[in-house]
C-alpha cells in the first residue's frame, strides 16, 4: 500500500473515533447514544463484503492463471474479512444488548451474518484438510467463488424478504430517516472508507509476511 | 448432449446394479422417520405443524447430504481418469446433477409419505408443497454435487462434506421451511410466489456456478 494511503487511513480513523464519540447525534427513544454504533458496526460489514469481494476476485484470477501469489492474496483477504465480520457481529451484539434487550435475538440479518461467517470458517477447514498445495489452492478457490455466490442471497436478499427488527430492513427506518440534517453522514462515509482501508492494510501486511516466509523457505531449500 | 445422456444412463444402471446403496438410503430415511415417531410415540398431539416441518426438513437434509455425497466420494480411485479421457467435465457435472435431482426427488417424496404414515399430514395445500419439494430437491442436488466433488479430493471427506454444505444449503432450506409453513397454514398461493421465485433464482445461480467451476476441480 502507498504511504499516502496509510496516512489517509490513520487520519480518517482518528477523525472517526473523535467525531464518532464527540459530535452531536439525533436523540431518539430506545436507540439514544447507541446510534453511534453506526460509525463502528456498519463499516465492519462494508469492510467485510469488500474484502471478501477482493478475495473472490483473486480466486477467479487464480483459476485463470494459477500462481502462489494469487492464492496468498485470496487467503489473506478472506482472513481479514473474517476478522472484520467477527468484529461486526460482536459490535452488533453489544448494540442489540442495549436496544433489543439481548445480544442474540434471532434476527434474520444476524442469522445470515453468522451463516456467512460459517462459510468462510468452512473455507479454512477445507484448506486445512488438503495436503497437496496446488490442489489446496485450486479447491479452495473454487469453494471461495461458490461460497461468495451463495452468500449474496443470504446477506442481501433473504433479510429483506422477511420481517426484521434490524434498522434499514423490513420496514424499519435506516439511518436516512433519523438523520434529517445529514450530520451523521459527515462521519459515516469517512468511517466506512477508513475501516475498509485499514482492512486492506492489514491484509497487505499479512500477504507480505507470507510471501517473505515463502521466499526464505525456498532459499533454505536451495 | 449425447454424452450427457450416456453418462446419465450409466449412473442409473450402476445404481440399479448395486441396489444396496439405494436401499441403504431408503432404510436411513425410514429409520429417521421412525425415530421421530418413537420419540413422540404417545404424545402425537405435541407435534405441532412447526415441529413437523422442522423434523421433516432435518430428515430430508441429512438423507440428501448422504445421498449426494456418494456421487463423487464413493467413486473408485482411477476411475475419474477414465471419465476424464472420454467425456467433458461439463457433461459429467450436468449428468450428476440431473441424476442426483432424480434421486433426491424420490427420497423427498418417500420421506413425505413416511412422515404422513407415521406422524400426520398437516399440509393443507398439497400441490404447492409438491412444488416446494421439487424446487428444494433441485437446489440441494445442484449445490451439493459440486461440493461432493470438492470434498472427494480432500482428506476426511465425509466430515468435510457436512461442514462445506451446511452454510451453502441453508439459504435453500430457509426458504423451503418458510413456504412449508405457508402450505401448512393453507395460505393463498400468491403469498408464496415471491419465495418460490427466489428459490428458483438461487437454484439457477448455484447450477450456473457449479457448471462454470467444476472443470477446475476435475482437472486436478
Amino acid at each position: 500500500m502507498k504511504t499516502w494511503l496509510k496516512v489517509l487511513t490513520a487520519i480518517l480513523l482518528l477523525y472517526t473515533i473523535i467525531a464518532g464519540f464527540l459530535f452531536d447525534v439525533p436523540r431518539l427513544n430506545i436507540v439514544n447514544e447507541t446510534i453511534r454504533a453506526l460509525y463502528f458496526h456498519v463499516p465492519m460489514w462494508f469492510g467485510m463484503v469488500v474484502l471478501f469481494l477482493i478475495s473472490t476476485i483473486h480466486s477467479v484470477q487464480y483459476l485463470r492463471n494459477p500462481s502462489f501469489e494469487r492464492d496468498t492474496y485470496a487467503v489473506e483477504f478472506a482472513n481479514t474479512g473474517l476478522l472484520l465480520g467477527l468484529l461486526g457481529i460482536f459490535t452488533g451484539m453489544i448494540w442489540a444488548n442495549y436496544t433489543w434487550g439481548s445480544p442474540w435475538h434471532g434476527d434474520p440479518k444476524q442469522n445470515g451474518a453468522a451463516i456467512s461467517l460459517l462459510v468462510y470458517l468452512a473455507y479454512f477447514v477445507l484448506r486445512g484438510s488438503v495436503e497437496n498445495e496446488d490442489q489446496r489452492a485450486r479447491l479452495s478457490a473454487v469453494y471461495n467463488i461458490f461460497a461468495f455466490a451463495a452468500m449474496i442471497p443470504l446477506i442481501f436478499v433473504i433479510p429483506r424478504m422477511t420481517s426484521s427488527m434490524h434498522p434499514g430492513s423490513g420496514g424499519n427506518p435506516g439511518f436516512n430517516m433519523y438523520d434529517l440534517d445529514s450530520k451523521m453522514r459527515m462521519v459515516f462515509y469517512p468511517a466506512v472508507a477508513g475501516w475498509i482501508l485499514l482492512g486492506v492494510w492489514i491484509a497487505t501486511l499479512r500477504i507480505r509476511v507470507r510471501l517473505i516466509n515463502e521466499k526464505l523457505l525456498n532459499q533454505e531449500n536451495e | 448432449m449425447q454424452s450427457l445422456k450416456h453418462l446419465f444412463y450409466k449412473e442409473l444402471t450402476l445404481e440399479l446394479r448395486r441396489r444396496s446403496v439405494i436401499s441403504g438410503l431408503l432404510l436411513y430415511l425410514f429409520s429417521t422417520a421412525f425415530i421421530c415417531y418413537l420419540t413422540f410415540s404417545l404424545r402425537q398431539n405435541q407435534i405441532t405443524p412447526l415441529v413437523w416441518s422442522a423434523l421433516f426438513w432435518i430428515t430430508i437434509l441429512f438423507t440428501v447430504i448422504n445421498t449426494v455425497a456418494k456421487s463423487f466420494i464413493g467413486e473408485k480411485k482411477g476411475r475419474d481418469i477414465y471419465y476424464y479421457s472420454i467425456a467433458s467435465p461439463e457433461a459429467i457435472i450436468l449428468s450428476k446433477i440431473v441424476y442426483n435431482f432424480l434421486l433426491t426427488m424420490i427420497l423427498s417424496f418417500t420421506g413425505f409419505m413416511l412422515f404422513v404414515l407415521f406422524l400426520k399430514n398437516p399440509i393443507a395445500d398439497l400441490g404447492l408443497f409438491c412444488i416446494v419439494l421439487t424446487l428444494g430437491a433441485m437446489g440441494f442436488s445442484a449445490s451439493l454435487t459440486v461440493l461432493s466433488g470438492i470434498a472427494a479430493k480432500a482428506n476426511n471427506s465425509h466430515i468435510l462434506m457436512a461442514v462445506l454444505s451446511f452454510p451453502i444449503v441453508i439459504s435453500v432450506l430457509l426458504i423451503t421451511v418458510k413456504v412449508t409453513k405457508n402450505c401448512i397454514d393453507g395460505l393463498d398461493r400468491s403469498v408464496s410466489t415471491n419465495d418460490l421465485l427466489t428459490l428458483l433464482a438461487i437454484n439457477c445461480l448455484v447450477t450456473a456456478a457449479s457448471y462454470l467451476l467444476f472443470p477446475y476441480i476435475w482437472r486436478s
